[in-house]
């Protein structure tokens, strides 16, 4: 866009090229880093090992499974120089939907009365359409109205909490079936994780598809000259950042045996920092799924460091803020070391 | 050269565009033969990028007709005109400054192993040989084809830019101010590349504002202003002075020194 703006004053064509060292290795770097002190700390505060605690470590990486998944489909819309701070919303109204098509006969006080009982895969189903439908108008909006992704997103964030809330006027819907519950049992949500993970990380990387959600947070102008269709795409990867999102709210809802209209508060936003963490760029067109899942674990490991150093809940979101902050900020500051800024 | 028929590539026939009530483009009839290398120049706002956007499928024309090899084309998209083998290199480098060099020559048109639509998979090693054949080709040498390019200079990004379309043995180039943002070094190599073209008998239309550059390479100049054609000249039958009195209007009084000559 703003490339002809640029004049360069040129070295010659041999210049010798180095590779950065990648985001991925980076992020790396910064976990084991993050897991050392919180060992050291261990050692001295607690009198035990942070990281060699199995117990510790199965808990750590359930709670992140959850946003790990919202935190797939945020990847890709990043990627593509966009936002989505609908996900924790969308958690919260597939939640409460699609709980109510999965409760128990034996229930009297169940939503559909006549509807209990159902096999596993209607209310899931049903959830990954809500989460579908909500991503759908998300890219929708994005593509054709032209509205920047913030907003559009942050309407549906608004709008899929109220449908959260007036879906039962406010009450907890309960009691899933065994089958539906399962979703959220053991370590399930883990890999439930890392199969979408995987899937998504051989489609960025290895698919048109992926190619194309960089090109398009690259430059949407050289993307669009070269032919690929990117109001398609957008709406897309919108599509399935909210069936991630839809996905992740059963998720939750089942791990919880209960859905309420105020679940998945905030998980937008943990889902970004997780992106971010991971090097995903919020200018767009770098970052991976690879990255995402290092930054993960990053804050996974960072939350549960704090719980076993007894900090108090609220250091932990006062000090949550500022990583999500200084990550952004790290970007940012990638950004200008780059050789020519877009 | 000289008598000799030769085929009509591409023509155009009272082609225009407007932007509401800006008439950029007017009754533009343009023409250009089999093998021939004309260079399209004007002052700011005299059209060119305009005409250059109509003719690659970027903008619908507002009027006017499209002849590609004889028959009317008319192009939706620039997929479009790239498949009848127009292909285009642009003013703002058109490339995606985080992809690798065979990323950005076949982005759009991946080669991939089955066809899943979105979801193919990409055949990353075809992607690689035809790259570096195409880079061969136009003689550009780049060390290391999966750097992003973001991290390469002006010059060898343009390179990329030409040798995308040039590779997709194409029936005619259009380069809107190739050389615009390079340096002297760079701009020789690009000329080169250029001068490959005409040598392997791809016609090119070229937009740029350097005459010393026109005249060392086309054949025939087209003058573009206030978004009409206003003359065709030969370059071999030209001088700068009169190109430079077409471009502005003004039949006399060009100083020989021009800065702009």
């Amino acid at each position: 866009m703003a490339n002809q703006a640029q004049a360069v004053s040129v070295s010659p064509v041999e210049t010798p090229q180095k590779r950065p060292r990648s985001h991925e290795l980076n992020a790396l770097f910064g976990l084991i880093g993050i897991a050392l002190i919180f060992e050291l700390l261990g050692w001295l505060f607690q009198g035990q090992s942070f990281l060699f605690n199995p117990q510790r470590l199965s808990i750590m990486i359930l709670q992140v499974s959850v946003i790990g998944i919202i935190a797939i489909g945020v990847t890709q819309v990043i990627i593509t120089g966009g936002i989505d701070l609908s996900s924790g919303s969308i958690v919260g109204a597939t939640a409460m939907i699609a709980m109510s098509f999965a409760q128990v006969g034996t229930y009297p006080r169940a939503v559909y009365p006549a509807l209990t009982d159902l096999p596993v895969v209607i209310p899931i189903l049903i959830g990954l359409a809500c989460g579908l439908a909500a991503g759908l108008i998300n890219g929708l909006l994005i593509a054709f109205t032209k509205i920047p992704p913030f907003i559009a997103t942050l309407g549906m964030m608004v709008t899929a909490r109220g449908v959260a809330k007036w879906y039962t006027k406010g009450q907890p819907v309960s009691f899933p079936t065994d089958g539906f519950a399962s979703l959220g049992q053991g370590m399930t949500p883990v890999f439930i994780f890392l199969a979408i993970a995987l899937l998504f990380h051989v489609a960025l990387k290895y698919t048109v598809y992926g190619k194309h959600t960089y090109a398009i947070g690259s430059n949407v102008q050289a993307s669009r000259m070269s032919g690929i269709n990117v109001e398609r795409h957008l709406v897309l990867v919108y599509a399935i950042a909210g069936l991630l999102a839809g996905l992740a709210g059963m998720v939750v809802a089942a791990r919880g045996l209960t859905a309420q209209a105020g679940m998945g508060v905030m998980y937008e936003l943990d889902a970004i920092a997780m992106a971010v963490i991971g090097g995903v760029s919020l200018s767009g067109g770098r970052g991976s799924i690879v990255g995402t899942l290092i930054g993960a674990i990053i804050f996974g490991v960072i939350i549960s460091g704090f719980t076993f150093l007894r900090l108090d809940a609220y250091y932990q979101e006062m000090i949550k803020g500022v990583i999500i902050v200084a990550a952004v900020v790290a970007d940012v500051y990638r950004q200008k070391m780059r050789p020519r800024a877009r | 050269m000289a008598g000799e028929e030769r085929k009509v590539i591409l023509k155009t026939e009272g082609l225009t565009k407007h932007y509401g009530g800006v008439h950029a483009l007017e009754d533009a009839d343009f023409e250009l033969l089999e093998g021939e290398h004309v260079a399209i120049v004007g002052d700011n706002g005299a059209g060119k990028s305009t005409f250059v956007r109509q003719i690659t499928g970027v903008e619908k024309p507002t009027a006017g007709k499209i002849l590609f090899e004889g028959r009317e084309v008319e192009f939706h998209n620039p997929v479009d005109a790239r498949e009848v083998g127009i292909e285009a290199v642009f003013q703002n480098l058109a490339l995606a400054d985080d992809l690798d060099v065979p990323s950005n020559i076949f982005l759009g048109r991946e080669e991939t192993y089955f066809n899943l639509g979105p979801f193919s998979i990409l055949n990353e090693r075809k992607m690689l040989q035809r790259s570096r054949e195409a880079l061969e080709k136009t003689g550009v040498k780049i060390p290391n084809l999966h750097n992003s390019i973001a991290n390469m200079s002006g010059g060898q990004r343009q390179c990329v830019a030409i040798s995308r379309a040039a590779s997709f043995a194409s029936k005619l180039i259009l380069m809107d101010e190739p050389t615009a943002a390079l340096g002297v070094q760079e701009t020789t190599q690009v000329e080169n590349i250029i001068r490959g073209l005409k040598a392997r008998g791809i016609p090119l239309i070229l937009v740029s504002h350097n005459l010393r550059q026109v005249f060392n390479l086309v054949d025939k100049i087209w003058v573009f202003r206030r978004g009409r054609i206003a003359g065709m000249l030969e370059a071999g039958k030209t001088d700068g002075n009169e190109v430079v009195s077409l471009i502005t209007g003004v039949q006399t009084g060009v100083h020989e020194n021009a800065s702009y000559i």
